[in-house]
């Protein structure tokens, strides 16, 4: 395979974000806006082609005569070299996990590229301030999350992880000039930064133990393929699990070296995946433009710890105990996020903390999956929930913005009975409702009900768990359908243009999305992604009980909620009063924001940074001092006896001089 | 004498103080700092070929374009010159430093005392960086030192006096022990009866330190330089003097006098007295592992830009001397990497700060606000900065952070696993925890002075920033890009010193 492609596919957004970052200012709005969308179209179609090939070549690098996939290198350079063996590379790995992620990202990308030259301006047509700049940031954006997935070695991960939280950051305080959002930019990055610590260290402890960075030495074994070429097998562990078997087993307050290493780098994919506890920054992230929040805080850079997870997969499936941290901290976060989104008023918030619920499933579906269950079942479900959901996801917050966009507010009770005058926005976003409730045909039931056997094959429990929380999103995602189209008829207030569908830069991602969350359940995933490169047809493990009891859970929420929401009536008010504990803690997000402002501004700053720089400023820097103050002291102790007066001094010679004398004697007698 | 390069290297701030004082007015004076800066930028990038030229053609040598004229025959005092990478490393970050101070100084009042101070000062740091005689290099150590207290006390602002007297004072006090370690050094530099010597090389190669005078020399010198190098509890000058001292003087300082403690921790204490620094570098571990923390938090809570900066500088110094402790090639060459890009972002910083401070006439944070509204380009190099500082990949801060970690982490699992105690294991995982800290109060800064709504509205008029001052900053940038870019090219040129013969002194 040619090295162009996939070099360009780097070096595509990279130059844009330079390009519109430095001259951007000197272009119009309307010229930065499309080069920076052809840039990241042509991205799309190297992309497009660069997975076409993977996936359908057949080419000997890609496949091996069993028909598995295989891991390519496209490059590898040096970047920087520590030790002999401990070097970090920049290159580009192609495997069916890595060419997957090439589609989603380029494909969101582009949509919200295309749709933000709608979305960034207002109701006149006028480009927004900051429109080159909000470009820039997108292909900066762009190019780290591309550079995060092909990642050949875990420290390339993790320069481009640090990569993507900073153009994130960026994104998020796009509107600088909002407190709000400069604080929101801020928790975003200090929370993730916080989740990195982690990461870090369980880089440091896995390549010291193992020598390497490279994922494909961590989790895969080169074989001698035909014609001398070396093929390596994705998902096998064998060699790391000599070293850790070999090196007596360390352990560490009861626990392998190895299962804290995988979960300190799990907690780097807690922070980015905004796992419970640390999911708190990202329903603030909302800040942003909404363009963003559906590339990053929806489709792509939120999913980045799973994918970290997945990449490793070979090495969790080593340990048991750190396969379970992962699926409780998966299970418990569904659920919250689930619960805190049946009641939030802002849309935006309803779909961010939708986005930790859906997550948390892949998350889940990572963690029940053993090969034994269904060949790896739950792998490629997540995997494949990770793809349809990025597609619905997106879908529905680009909805969400032209709905925002229209009505100039982010709170339902601004909009209801929408669903007239925004018909386009209307049945794309029930599309996105029915995909993410799992309704068949739509794409998320297929992907929703593969999680729910590998549960099921997992463990009851978690089963039953996940099925609850799949019938709360439909519950949720409902609600919310219902208060923005229906629940009552719509009212202009005064002064407002009515609402209306919005121009085709918009519009046209949401038919191209809806399309795809309609379709894309029939992709064969089972072929394409499963854990060890060995294809495998899912229809063979499809259980039609549980795929019933899920579509029946599913319907069930609905249900409820147009029961609820469909009409304006009492029944919402009812249920609130009936339990108001419960309303209050989910509304207010069970207090974790409150919990950790407490942790930051009361411990860290107040018992911590205060005292510390008190210390520094009177006591160290006060000792400082003193040693001058004494010396002053000293000498204007000394002073009187530098009077200039002769008798004093005559005195004090004839003194010196008995003394003297006095000791002469002495020492002579 | 003038055939070797590396004289040059003093001789050209020579001239240009020389040219300073003949000049007539500050566009003479101009055009000699920018004429002699960019002579001295153009030396250090030919030294750095010529370098890279004789390694590639097998020179195993530990330093390269070695000289040495006699100065003081009784107490066989030479001025020995001679450098490896890491000194090349230094004169490059030292003769970028000079270049944008000159550009950030344009506006300075009474500019011809002042530069002739600055370019004393430049003159001592260049000196101390080519020497490898113990004598001279403490000699040009203490010529870097005086101006400091000149500069600050009659350009500085605020309580410039006490800073002044302050930095100098704390500073001497270093200096006083090290003046007896070095003394120490002369007296047990050869065996019984052989020829006494101050040479770096010599001493090194003899080893010849008896292992109880280490212990006694060492502490003595590692403080002696350690106090410049920001070491805690020796630090309280930094923030003072910073606060007080006026742009350029803040930039040299920070930027390359810092260095001069990291470097002479490394080439004095560690490099001539391997059994003590082995013995005792736990002591020194602890402290400048609270450094970095320290200083961190101590940031977080500040409102003074510059008190910011000094903590922060406190923090990152702290990692230098910390990874030199490590003793091993990694964390060294990441401190040595450290050392170029604390001092070219902190450089940035001071600059910045001082633009800023130019036309506010305030640097508490609590008293602007949206200055990107206002100060677009100054703004966003501030955010560069900051992103530098907070360790963002593609910027130098990252790999000079990662070099250390790192390395120590091997240093320190090393320790764990063959019983000698998980000290270092647990600094390290300490000094790992500044990256949150550092990223909380950078953006705490970046979020109160720089965005948000407009704070005063006599800011509105203010005006951005001029082409000297875009000289300056770029040029910063740049280099701190360069690094964040290509750093297997400095690491290369870093690592090579330390060679096996380097490690074997070292008993590693």
């Amino acid at each position: 395979m040619a090295i162009t492609i996939p070099i360009l596919i780097l070096a595509i957004p990279l130059f844009m974000f330079f390009f519109l970052g430095l001259f951007g200012m000197k272009m119009s709005h309307k010229l930065a806006g499309t080069l920076g969308t052809l840039g990241m179209g042509s991205v799309l179609v190297l992309s497009y082609f660069t997975a076409f090939q993977y996936f359908f070549s057949g080419l000997d690098i890609f496949v091996n005569e069993a028909g598995d996939r295989l891991q390519y290198l496209v490059f590898d350079q040096t970047w920087l070299q520590f030790t002999e063996k401990l070097v970090i590379k920049l290159g580009f790995l192609l495997d069916p996990i890595s060419a997957m992620m090439l589609v989603v990202i380029t494909t969101i990308s582009f949509m919200v590229h295309l749709y933000s030259m709608g979305y960034m301006r207002d109701h006149h047509g006028v480009f927004e301030h900051g429109f080159q700049r909000f470009y820039a940031f997108l292909s900066l954006f762009s190019f780290s999350m591309l550079g995060l997935v092909v990642a050949p070695n875990i420290f390339q991960m993790y320069i481009f992880w640090e990569l993507v939280g900073a153009s994130s950051y960026l994104l998020i305080g796009f509107y600088y000039k909002k407190p709000s959002a400069v604080s929101a930019s801020k928790k975003a990055f200090i929370v993730t930064r916080f989740a990195d610590l982690g990461f870090l260290i369980g880089i440091l402890t896995l390549s010291w133990y193992t020598g390497t960075f490279n994922f494909t030495e961590l989790t895969s074994v080169p074989v001698e393929g035909l014609a001398g070429v070396t093929q390596v097998n994705i998902g096998t562990a064998e060699s790391i699990r000599n070293i850790f078997a070999t090196s007596a087993a360390p352990t560490f307050m009861g626990a392998s070296v190895l299962t804290w290493a995988l979960v300190l780098i799990f907690m780097g994919g807690m922070g980015k995946s905004a796992m419970m506890p640390l999911h708190i920054w990202l329903p603030d992230a909302m800040e942003g433009p909404t363009p963003v929040s559906a590339l990053i805080h929806a489709a792509t850079m939120v999913v980045a710890g799973v994918y970290l997870v997945a990449r490793l997969f070979p090495l969790y499936l080593m340990e048991d105990s750190a396969m379970i941290i992962i699926t409780v901290v998966g299970a418990l976060t569904a659920f919250y996020a689930a619960m805190v989104a049946c009641v939030q008023v802002d849309i935006k918030r309803v779909l961010a903390f939708s986005t930790i619920s859906q997550i948390a499933f892949m998350m889940v579906s990572l963690g029940v999956a053993r090969p034994e269950y269904h060949e790896g079942l739950g792998y490629m479900a997540s995997m494949f929930h990770l793809f349809t959901h990025a597609m619905f996801k997106a879908l529905l917050f680009l909805g969400a913005g032209a709905l925002i966009h229209a009505i100039g507010s982010n709170d339902y009770t601004a909009m209801h009975g929408l669903r007239k005058s925004m018909p386009i926005t209307h049945i794309t976003f029930l599309i996105g409702c029915l995909a993410i409730a799992g309704i068949i045909p739509f794409s998320g039931f297929f992907s929703k009900d593969e999680i729910l056997s590998s549960c099921g094959q997992y463990d009851i429990l978690v089963y039953l768990w996940m099925s609850l929380v799949a019938g709360l999103t439909a519950f949720y995602m409902f609600r919310l359908y219902y208060l923005i189209f229906w629940w009552k008829e719509h009212v202009t207030p005064e002064g407002h243009h009515a609402p209306h569908d919005q121009p085709w830069t918009m519009t046209l991602p949401l038919v191209i999305l809806a399309a795809i969350s309609c379709v894309a359940g029939f992709i064969p995933f089972g072929n394409l992604v499963t854990w060890n490169g060995e294809p495998y047809d899912f229809m063979a493990h499809f259980d039609w009980s549980v795929a019933s009891i899920s579509l029946l859970v599913a319907i069930c929420g609905i249900a409820l909620a147009t029961v609820m929401y469909r009409k304006e009536n009492e029944l919402p008010a009812k249920m609130r009063r009936a339990l108001p504990a419960l309303w209050t803690w989910c509304y207010h997000r069970f207090y974790w924001d409150e919990l950790y402002q407490f942790i930051t501004h009361k411990i860290i700053f107040g018992l911590i940074s205060k005292p510390l720089a008190w210390f520094d400023r009177h006591i160290i820097d006060g000792t400082m001092d003193s040693f001058a103050t004494l010396t002053n002291k000293a000498s204007e102790a000394i002073k009187p006896l530098q009077s200039g007066q002769i008798q004093m001094y005559v005195f004090y010679y004839l003194i010196g001089a008995l003394l003297l004398g006095g000791i002469t004697i002495l020492c002579l007698i | 004498m003038f055939s070797n390069i590396l004289i040059y290297f003093v001789i050209i701030p020579l001239l240009m103080l020389g040219g300073v004082g003949l000049s007539r007015n500050i566009r003479q004076i101009r055009a000699v700092a920018v004429i002699g800066s960019v002579a001295l930028m153009a030396l250090s990038t030919v030294l750095l070929l010529q370098y890279l030229d004789l390694r590639h053609a097998g020179e195993t040598a530990p330093m390269l374009f070695t000289d040495s004229w006699t100065w003081f025959a009784p107490l066989n005092i030479n001025l020995a010159v001679g450098v490896d990478g890491i000194s090349i490393a230094m004169l490059i970050l030292s003769s970028i430093i000079v270049f944008a101070g000159s550009f950030a100084s344009w506006k300075v009042p009474q500019p011809k005392g002042f530069f002739l101070w600055l370019l004393l000062l430049s003159t001592g740091v260049f000196g101390f960086f080519i020497s490898v005689d113990l004598f001279t290099m403490f000699m040009f150590y203490e010529v870097a030192l005086i101006p400091m207290y000149l500069l600050i006390g009659v350009w500085g602002s605020g309580r410039k006096n006490y800073a002044a007297m302050k930095l100098t004072l704390m500073l001497m006090g270093g200096s006083a022990f090290l003046m007896l370690g070095l003394i120490g050094i002369y007296y047990h530099s050869a065996p019984e009866g052989g020829q006494l010597t101050w040479n770096i090389l010599e001493i090194a190669a003899r080893d010849s330190i008896p292992h109880g005078w280490q212990s006694f020399l060492f502490p003595m010198t590692f403080v002696g330089f350690g106090v410049l190098g920001a070491m805690f509890p020796f630090h309280t000058w930094s923030p003072d003097g910073h606060a007080c001292a006026p742009t350029a003087v803040s930039m040299l300082h920070a930027g390359v006098l810092m260095k001069l403690g990291g470097y002479g921790c490394f080439r004095v204490a560690i490099y001539l007295m391997p059994y003590a620094a082995q013995e005792l570098s736990y002591i020194f571990l602890i402290l400048t592992g609270i450094s970095v923390v320290y200083g961190a938090f101590c940031a977080c809570v500040k409102t003074d830009l510059k008190y910011i900066n000094a903590y922060s500088s406190v923090s990152h110094c702290g990692l230098v001397l910390f990874a030199i402790l490590m003793l091993n090639s990694t964390a060294m060459t990441g401190a040595i990497m450290q050392m170029l890009s604390h001092g070219l972002m902190t450089a940035l910083f001071f600059a910045l700060i001082g633009m800023i401070y130019g036309r506010t006439h305030t640097r508490e944070i609590t008293q602007m606000g949206g200055m990107m509204q206002i100060l677009p380009f100054l703004s966003v190099c501030y955010v560069i900065a900051g992103m530098a500082s907070l360790g963002l990949p593609g910027l130098s801060g990252f790999v000079a952070e990662m070099t250390i970690f790192v390395g120590s982490f091997k240093a320190g699992m090393a320790d764990y696993l063959s019983g000698e105690g998980s000290l270092r294991l647990v600094f390290t995982i300490i000094a790992c925890c500044s990256i949150v800290i550092t990223a909380v109060y950078i953006l705490r800064v970046v979020g109160k002075l720089l965005f948000g709504p407009v704070y005063d509205k006599h800011h509105l008029e203010l005006t951005d920033a001029t082409w000297w001052e875009r000289t300056s900053t770029i040029t910063l940038i740049l280099c701190v890009a360069a690094i964040g870019c290509f750093p297997n090219f400095f690491n290369n040129l870093i690592n090579t010193t330390f060679t096996p013969e380097i490690f074997a002194v070292l008993g590693k």
